[in-house]
């Protein structure tokens, strides 16, 4: 108790570690946004819930270091976790999701949680279970007499993760795949009445949001570290923000996330970092048990 | 057919076995050990650093005639099974390497945890374990009367942290009381081992504690942390949260500038700090059960220094790296059995428990005697620091090599 009084209290004494915290909050927020992001999508068009998001991330931040490894520039790394995860992505949905689409919450949840078991275990036998990172050759930028660190690799990641959701927002709404994926997402059957070919739609999404996740994995392993186990965090992550958000609000996914991030910064601060995990489900039962309040005259079949 | 096909069988072994004999003059038999090891899970890396001190142990034992008891001489092999790093995994396996395969001797899995779920089995069926690489002291309050290890209790790993730091204050002429020290430890027994070693010692000299902090299991990112650390300013910080927390603390305490002038950590060589963040590891302590450049030797392995050779050459794939820690005393668990062996002068595993207890042994690992609870008290921990990139002792003073570089500045 004594310690979290004085951690408060250094809060107000020096005001600057607020935005300390903020900003790291903001940078560890953005990347959790864009692994929730595609679990938004894919909850919303396929209403499949997919357990191995954090797994597909950590495997986008394994492709980033085993190029690094041969020596290629890691910037490239996320462009190329993001083309090998999209084809991953697609031999997933061919082979495990597309036969769970149509079945009930329960069966999707059991695939998508054995296919993250079996993903977490190939990384441990491909790279071993050491923690890796890639090391930028990139300055850090100090302000206020070097109190506040700003990594460029932090930057640099922050970054490309907002330009990439951007990019995705734009592609949703103005290009005719984002069309079709928004029209299945409304209702599968009219879509499929008016022509639309939903099984490619649900391929494409799912593709997409592997993609989306080995981009983030990719930037990840610049900024912080991986190991084959750490999926589970990011999942956990991804459900909370879109839980928060809404199924389907994409810039609201971003707000959550850059929260969730700022949050829990401030959560390990007062309480200790051992709280970190607790302080996001915290967060996830409050959120919830909101949004019970808010539907409470509304009452609806689940499908 | 199928006695025809037996009989060729025992032919070509019939006629190995005579073209062995006659090739090694003396053919030895077999004890057969047995170990759950993590081979896959998040062990992994650890678990075949083990496996493969076990095994460049047997080889070592073979190429120098093998065991000898009561004139007849001897081999080990070994019955492995993978734990998968889980613990009721462990327990379940080595039941069935006792009653299944009759294993009469076991060597220990990797890990506290892993060594904690099986020990109660070796104890039900009065197995002789001797373990390399479970150091939590909580092994060893329990009574356990068949339950050996090698190496130091974890209480050990940094507290020798706070005694240095301690003679520093004094050299500048300050009372040690005035040290501020910060711990940042995972929440797992060995873990919370190291801390409570840490606190025993920092109450002994009298010194104020300003952060104590347990790190989570899943850690990647401890910035909130080394915040906190750059306000209150103590002036030793221990961090210690196996491969990944070294691995996350070296690499913010570079980008945040931490100037802390004292920095120790666990498990550096396993994370490859040097390898990975370059000139933020600089000047950063860290314990080890275990150093090459140690000054210990014995019959059977040579120097220290002759050990890590002689691995390298039997293991081409640690050509490059340095052998840690856990190779080395996986090793020497084996040659505990080895010289148990040897002074019980029979197979019968209650004489060789009795030989194991009373071991008295110097070793390439440094000395081996076990107390009451089983726990190695003849060895001490190590302190390197990292001077330019390389591993240099520097604590315990007699076995140092270098002096300390202190206060660590921010690099």
């Amino acid at each position: 108790m004594d310690q979290i009084i004085g951690n408060i209290g250094l809060l107000f004494e020096f005001p600057i570690v607020n935005l300390k915290i903020l900003l790291d909050g903001i940078m560890i927020g953005a990347l959790f946004a864009l692994a929730a992001y595609g679990l938004a999508l894919v909850w919303g068009v396929m209403n499949v819930k997919n357990l191995a998001q954090g797994d597909f991330v950590i495997a986008g931040g394994y492709i980033a270091w085993t190029l690094d490894q041969n020596g290629i520039q890691p910037l490239l790394g996320i462009p190329a976790a993001f083309l090998v995860m999209w084809v991953i992505g697609w031999i997933t949905y061919k082979l495990v999701i597309k036969r769970v689409i149509e079945r009930d919450l329960f069966t999707s949840l059991l695939a998508t949680f054995g296919l993250a078991i079996m993903f977490a275990q190939i990384m441990n036998l491909m790279f071993g279970s050491d923690t890796q990172s890639i090391q930028l050759d990139m300055p850090t930028l100090y302000f206020a007499d070097g109190f506040i660190d700003v990594p460029m690799s932090k930057l640099v990641g922050v970054v490309t993760a907002l330009s990439l959701a951007f990019a995705v927002i734009l592609f949703m709404k103005r290009s005719r795949m984002g069309q079709a994926i928004r029209a299945t997402a409304q209702d599968a059957r009219a879509a499929r009445v008016l022509g639309i070919d939903t099984d490619k739609v649900y391929s494409f999404t799912f593709s997409l949001n592997a993609a989306i996740c080995g981009a983030a994995g990719a930037i990840i392993v610049m900024a912080w570290v991986i190991q084959p186990f750490y999926g589970i965090t990011y999942s956990i992550r991804a459900f909370v923000i879109v839980t928060a958000a809404g199924l389907g609000n994409l810039p609201g996914v971003i707000a959550a996330g850059l929260g969730i991030g700022a949050l829990e910064q401030y959560g390990s601060h007062i309480f200790g970092i051992g709280y970190q995990q607790a302080i996001a489900v915290l967060l996830l039962l409050l959120v919830l048990f909101i949004r019970l309040l808010q539907q409470r005259r509304k009452r609806q079949v689940l499908q | 057919m199928k006695t025809l096909r037996n009989l060729g069988v025992s032919i070509v072994a019939a006629s190995a076995l005579f073209g062995a004999t006659t090739a090694m003059a003396e053919a030895c038999e077999t004890i057969t050990l047995g170990a759950a090891i993590s081979l896959t899970g998040k062990y992994a890396t650890n678990g075949v650093h083990a496996k493969n001190g076990y095994e460049y142990a047997f080889q070592k034992i073979k190429e120098a005639g093998g065991v000898k008891i009561d004139g007849k001489c001897y081999n080990f092999s070994t019955i492995y099974y993978d734990d998968e790093s889980k613990g009721d995994r462990g327990a379940t396996l080595a039941e069935r390497l006792i009653n299944q395969d009759g294993v009469q001797y076991m060597l220990g899995p990797y890990s506290s945890g892993l060594t904690k779920a099986i020990a109660p089995v070796t104890e039900q069926y009065k197995i002789p374990m001797v373990e390399a690489e479970g150091a939590s002291r909580s092994l060893f309050n329990k009574g356990y009367k068949y339950l050996f290890a090698v190496l130091s209790t974890s209480e050990q790993y940094l507290a020798s942290a706070v005694a240095l730091a301690a003679e520093q204050a004094e050299k500048e002429g300050k009372d040690p009381s005035s040290v501020k020290v910060a711990i940042a430890v995972e929440n797992d027994p060995f873990s919370l081992d190291i801390r409570a070693g840490v606190l025993d010692d920092a109450e002994k000299f009298g010194m104020k504690v300003v952060l104590d902090e347990k790190l989570p299991r899943d850690l990647s990112d401890m910035s909130a942390i080394l915040t906190k650390v750059k306000l209150l300013k103590p002036d030793v910080l221990i961090v210690s949260g196996h491969s990944k927390g070294a691995a996350t603390a070296v690499r913010q305490i570079g980008e945040q500038r931490i100037s802390t002038p004292m920095i120790a950590v666990t498990h550096c060589e396993a994370a490859d700090v040097v390898g990975n963040f370059g000139k933020a590891a600089n000047d950063i302590l860290c314990s080890t059960q275990w150093a090459e450049t140690l000054s210990y030797e014995d019959e059977l392995f040579g120097t220290a220094a002759e050990y890590e050779a002689g691995f390298k050459e039997a293991f081409p794939e640690y050509t490059n790296k340095t052998v840690p820690y856990q190779v080395a005393q996986a090793s020497a668990a084996v040659y505990v059995f080895k010289d148990a062996f040897e002074r019980a002068g029979t197979l019968d595993k209650e004489a060789v428990r009795d030989a194991i207890a009373a071991t008295e042994l110097d070793t390439f690992y440094g000395k081996i005697k076990f107390s009451e609870a089983g726990n190695n008290i003849a060895k001490p921990m190590v302190l390197r620091q990292i001077q330019d990139g390389k591993y240099n002792v520097v604590a315990p003073s007699k076995f140092a090599s270098h002096k300390l570089n202190w206060p660590r500045k921010a690099q």
